[in-house]
């Protein structure tokens, strides 16, 4: 037994010993391998390799390519480039930074926010190989440094493209931002195999357009053959690979109607998205308040960036596809198309209006005391009475409200081309099980199904699910992705690739329903609770109110205004189309503690119309347009 | 009282020595001092790398002290919380990479931050080393279908970073003690031929960019601002280099700039150029000595534990110098991997510096059950 043990170890050790040998001879093998690579490179194709490294005092140089222009949809200029010097430093070649920047000083104008961001550019990039200490030189300060260009190793004077937005702070969402490539941009872009195309770009797209579109935008990197002496420094080039310009944007945005929307609002806080109809093309999409991108362009100064973090009113959010809020009554004209099309009500069907509706024991108030007496489907709307919908929804039942309103989009993301769209909440009792942890939360009660009715409780929808939704109602029921590119345009080659309407589906409902609540919204503008907003408007246009709680009222408490604190005030709604037969236009507009939606958010929208069917500016943008009609005509 | 006619710095000398394997040490020795010369030529500018290496040498070589000083019966004892601890921490690195984006195959430890693959380098060879030293005497085919995937899951996790090239090498290394435990002929060759098969599949799940690190292997001018620059400078670097090279310090592709990550994973790069042909033999017999006494040991060794390591060992040694070699003169594509003992970087450094500690204290205990 112990000899027949020791017979298998020794068999065991001669098995290990023998693939020990195994293991080195194909070590032995490869190294041979090696060696014979060598002797092929070192010694066979020594020559050759000889005259490539005396040739090799060439470096490749990347050429960075014009970023495309941005344009809105009559061609006029959103994004564009403009070419200024800038003062970079190689850290790597610099002995003493500190002292380097101090001399810098005496020459050229360097403020401590430079040296903020200088700092942090620092700290946040490794192996870069220069930094900007000083953007958008003064052609003086340029002639001073190169005067003494040669006190300064490991300072350089470049030219560089710089992004600039003539139009400020207008539609600072929909074109978004430049910032500098960081760690995490770099890691994506090597991801998606296209880091070497960035190699000498130092800004990308952030946010909005800018960034959505960042590939079609960028070009294409070039380079150049630069012949160098033996300090590295370039003395020719020797050949160049020319870069190719990024493509041009064209947006289905009007700037002017942008213009308009903007300032509108004012100093208020809030959102608007305007849609073509027939085709989901964004007109305007604002969210204010908004900033200025040009502010971001040479690396953005750490002060600015603080302002806008810090501030409460949150600046970069871009309110119109990432904010959710209540819909109110903006709501009720889809729940009368559901009634209708589910059979739940008729044009003639009516309900008294006592001012309440009662359920399980407890009252649901409408806004009007006492109540709007009988009411039909029609006067519903127009009237905008909370009891005859607080009834319709309990007839209907949740599941039934949320399986129509799935139709036209609420609750999803409508695929807009931006990023950081938000979801919105289309609440279900399905909804409500995913949403919640604790079983008592999560359980439906049908009392909650009774202030969706009028747009309140769990429900809240973005900005654009609105104003889509009222595309879809307007044109129909064709439901188009919202977009904001028209097309795209090959500078170089002039190739152009238009962006077709993309119809998502369409709504099953019939024509005769989408009709009388069309007919309804008519009535809201000439009759009801829009007729202040609209009065003396020539043209024919549909629309709603909405006015949605921040904080939930108690039972018998009445609402106040002055009472409650100004960001808890209610937000101010109003949806609208128009012309009413064939609907250019569909809008949807939130203010966000701007009170009844009649009062604030209504005139805005009547602006915006005003200006999209008539062409009529307000006053102030009516000044500044005639002073650019009298500067073209001067230049003439 | 015999000890107390011996110096005590005589003595203290002894201690030292102990269980010092002298062969090994004058090997690491001289290759470290290599690559301490190519690094100085490499970063010539800012000498403070050559002065930081020296301290990770000097931190290395005290590790590998201490790991010589263990037995391997204790080192058997840190088998398996070492794999469990290197498996949480790829784990961690998987999740908390999410959060920071583009920094997933790092984890911050306080100040610093290291590469938890670095960790199963050799937590996983000690792991199957440990799990065929237990089985040893019931070894079945079932035994090494476990160790293949103790294997396997790490490799995984490493894969996903995605960190390709260290994957391959913790694989190799792993894959060598499965081999060196006595995996039958017959399933090696079934799983070769398996693996042929399996290639274009794998094709099909690389990430763009490590397929387009392939094909740029194959025509390097396809991609001339990527990795295809890489490879063509280094190549170029290689050739100049001639039979008898440019000398120290005279390198003009390294001094021009030509050569990435010089101080890294191209010093190769640096070095062939400057010590020729001739240099590059230097290289490759100090290696071939250091892994030939490395599988000496592994013959010679007592119990399957220690066999086992010392083997794998000296394969991962084999491994990393030819991929990097490989790499750098245009025979295999561009991985990270540093060349062992030449490479600047302190987590590798310690890691080999531990592995030959591991070696000595294996061949140690031989010549202790042969006394």
């Amino acid at each position: 037994m112990l000899l027949a043990e020791l017979r298998n170890r020794e068999q065991e050790m001669k098995q290990f010993r023998l693939r020990v040998a195994i293991a080195g001879a194909a070590v032995l093998a490869a190294f041979a391998l090696l060696a014979l690579r060598f002797f092929y490179l070192q010694v066979v194709q020594h020559s050759v390799y000889q005259a490539k490294a005396e040739e090799n005092r060439i470096s490749i140089v990347p050429v960075s390519p014009n970023r495309g222009l941005m344009l809105d949809r009559h061609g006029v200029v959103i994004a564009r480039n403009y070419s200024g010097y800038t003062l970079e430093i190689f850290p790597r070649r610099v002995g003493n930074l500190e002292q380097t920047i101090d001399e810098l000083a005496e020459l050229v104008d360097i403020q401590p926010r430079d040296r903020i961001r200088f700092k942090k550019l620092l700290a946040e990039t490794r192996n870069a190989e220069s930094l900007p200490i000083r953007n958008r030189l003064s052609d003086e300060d340029a002639a001073r440094f190169v005067a003494n260009r040669f006190r300064f190793e490991g300072v350089e004077l470049r030219a560089r493209l710089f992004r600039q937005y003539p139009f400020g702070e207008v539609a600072s969402h929909v074109t978004g931002y430049m910032g500098r490539v960081d760690q995490a941009d770099l890691s994506r872009l090597e991801a998606e195999g296209v880091a070497a195309n960035y190699r000498g770009t130092d800004y990308l797209g952030k946010g909005g357009v800018e960034a959505s579109y960042e590939a079609e935008l960028h070009g294409t990197t070039g380079f150049e053959q630069v012949e160098i002496d033996a300090a590295g420094r370039g003395i020719r080039t020797l050949s160049r690979t020319p870069a190719q310009p990024g493509n041009n944007v064209t947006l289905t945005l009007d700037m002017r109607l942008q213009q308009v929307a903007e300032s509108a609002f004012g100093e208020r806080r809030g959102a608007l998205v305007a849609i073509e109809p027939s085709s989901g093309g964004v007109l305007a999409l604002v969210s204010k308040p908004g900033f200025d991108p040009n502010l971001f362009v040479d690396g953005i100064d750490p002060l600015y960036w603080a302002e806008l973090n810090g501030n409460i009113d949150k600046p970069l959010n871009n309110r119109a596809i990432s904010g959710a809020y209540p819909p109110g009554s903006t709501f009720k004209p889809f729940m009368a198309l559901a009634a209708l099309q589910l059979g739940k009500r008729t044009p003639r069907s009516t309900i008294h209006d006592p001012g309440y509706f009662e359920f399980g024991g407890r009252r649901f108030r409408d806004s009007k005391a006492g109540g709007h007496g009988t009411v039909d489907l029609y006067k519903s709307i127009v009237v905008s009475s909370d009891t005859f919908y607080y009834q319709l929804a309990n007839d209907m039942g949740i599941d039934a409200i949320a399986g129509f309103m799935k139709h036209f989009g609420f609750g999803a993301r409508t695929g807009i081309d931006l990023q950081n769209e938000a979801l919105g909440v289309l609440p279900s009792p399905e909804w409500k099980q995913a949403r919640f942890r604790r079983p008592e939360q999560q359980k439906w009660y049908p009392g909650e199904t009774i202030s969706i009715g009028i747009g309140q409780g769990y429900n809240s929808f973005t900005p654009i699910q609105l104003a889509q939704a009222m595309a879809a109602l307007s044109s129909g029921g064709a439901v188009y992705r919202p977009r904001l590119v028209a097309h795209i345009d090959n500078a170089r080659t002039g190739e152009r690739r238009y962006f077709e309407p993309e119809q998502m589906h369409q709504i099953p409902v019939r024509a005769e329903h989408i009709e009388f609540v069309k007919q309804a919204m008519a009535g809201v503008i000439k009759e009801g609770t829009g007729a202040r907003a609209f009065a003396g408007a020539t043209y024919a246009v549909g629309g709603k109110t909405g006015t949605a709680q921040v904080i939930a009222m108690k039972q018998n408490e009445k609402y106040d205004e002055k009472k409650v604190d100004e960001r808890l005030r209610d937000h101010s709604l109003f949806i609208a189309f128009a012309p009413l037969d064939s609907p250019k236009i569909a809008l949807a507009v939130v203010v966000e503690n701007g009170g009844f939606g009649a009062r604030t958010a209504a005139p805005i929208a009547r602006a915006v119309l005003d200006y999209f069917l008539l062409g009529k500016l307000p006053a102030g943008l009516r000044r500044a347009a005639e002073d650019e009609a009298a500067e073209k005509q001067e230049s003439d | 009282m015999e000890l107390a006619t011996v110096p005590p710095l005589r003595r203290i000398g002894q201690r030292l020595a102990e269980g010092i394997d002298s062969t090994l040490l004058i090997l690491i020795l001289l290759l470290s001092m290599l690559g301490l010369a190519a690094l100085f030529s490499a970063t010539y500018e800012s000498p403070a790398r050559v002065l930081n290496q020296l301290a990770n040498l000097g931190a290395a070589l005290v590790a590998m002290w201490l790991v010589a000083q263990i037995p391997p019966r204790t080192l058997m004892r840190f088998a398996v919380p070492a794999y469990v601890i290197g498996l949480a921490l790829l784990l961690a690195v998987a999740i908390a990479g999410d959060v920071a984006n583009g920094a997933r195959r790092w984890l911050h430890v306080g100040v610093t931050r290291f590469q938890p693959a670095e960790v199963m380098k050799l937590a996983l060879p000690l792991m199957l080393a440990w799990y065929f030293h237990r089985n040893e005497s019931t070894l079945r085919l079932r035994h090494f279908a476990v160790a293949a995937l103790l294997l396997v899951v790490p490799v995984a996790f490493i894969v996903r970073q995605p960190d390709l090239g260290t994957a391959a090498l913790v694989a190799a290394t792993g894959f060598g003690v499965i081999f060196f435990a006595g995996l039958s002929w017959r399933v090696l060759g079934a799983l070769g031929g398996l693996g042929l098969a399996a290639l274009p599949l794998v094709w099909g799940f690389l990430h763009d960019y490590q397929r387009r690190r392939i094909l740029t292997l194959l025509d390097p001018t396809t991609d001339p601002l990527g990795a295809g620059y890489h490879i063509i400078q280094s190549t170029i670097a290689v050739g100049s280099g001639g039979a008898w090279g440019k000398g120290w310090l005279n390198g003009t592709q390294a001094h021009l700039e030509f050569i990435p990550e010089r101080h890294t994973d191209f010093i190769f790069a640096v070095y062939s150029e400057e010590f020729g042909l001739i240099g590059n033999l230097v290289l490759l017999t100090l290696y071939s000595l250091l892994i030939a006494r490395g599988l000496v040991i592994a013959a010679n060794a007592a119990t399957v534990f220690g066999r086992l390591m010392a083997a794998s060992i000296s394969l991962m040694f084999f491994t990393y110098a030819f991929v990097n070699m490989g790499m750098v003169s245009g025979i295999l594509p561009v991985v990270g991997v540093p060349l062992p003992f030449l490479s600047y970087g302190g987590t590798a450094l310690l890691t080999l510096f531990i592995a030959v500690g591991i070696l000595m204290s294996v061949q140690r205990t031989r010549q202790l059950v042969q006394s």
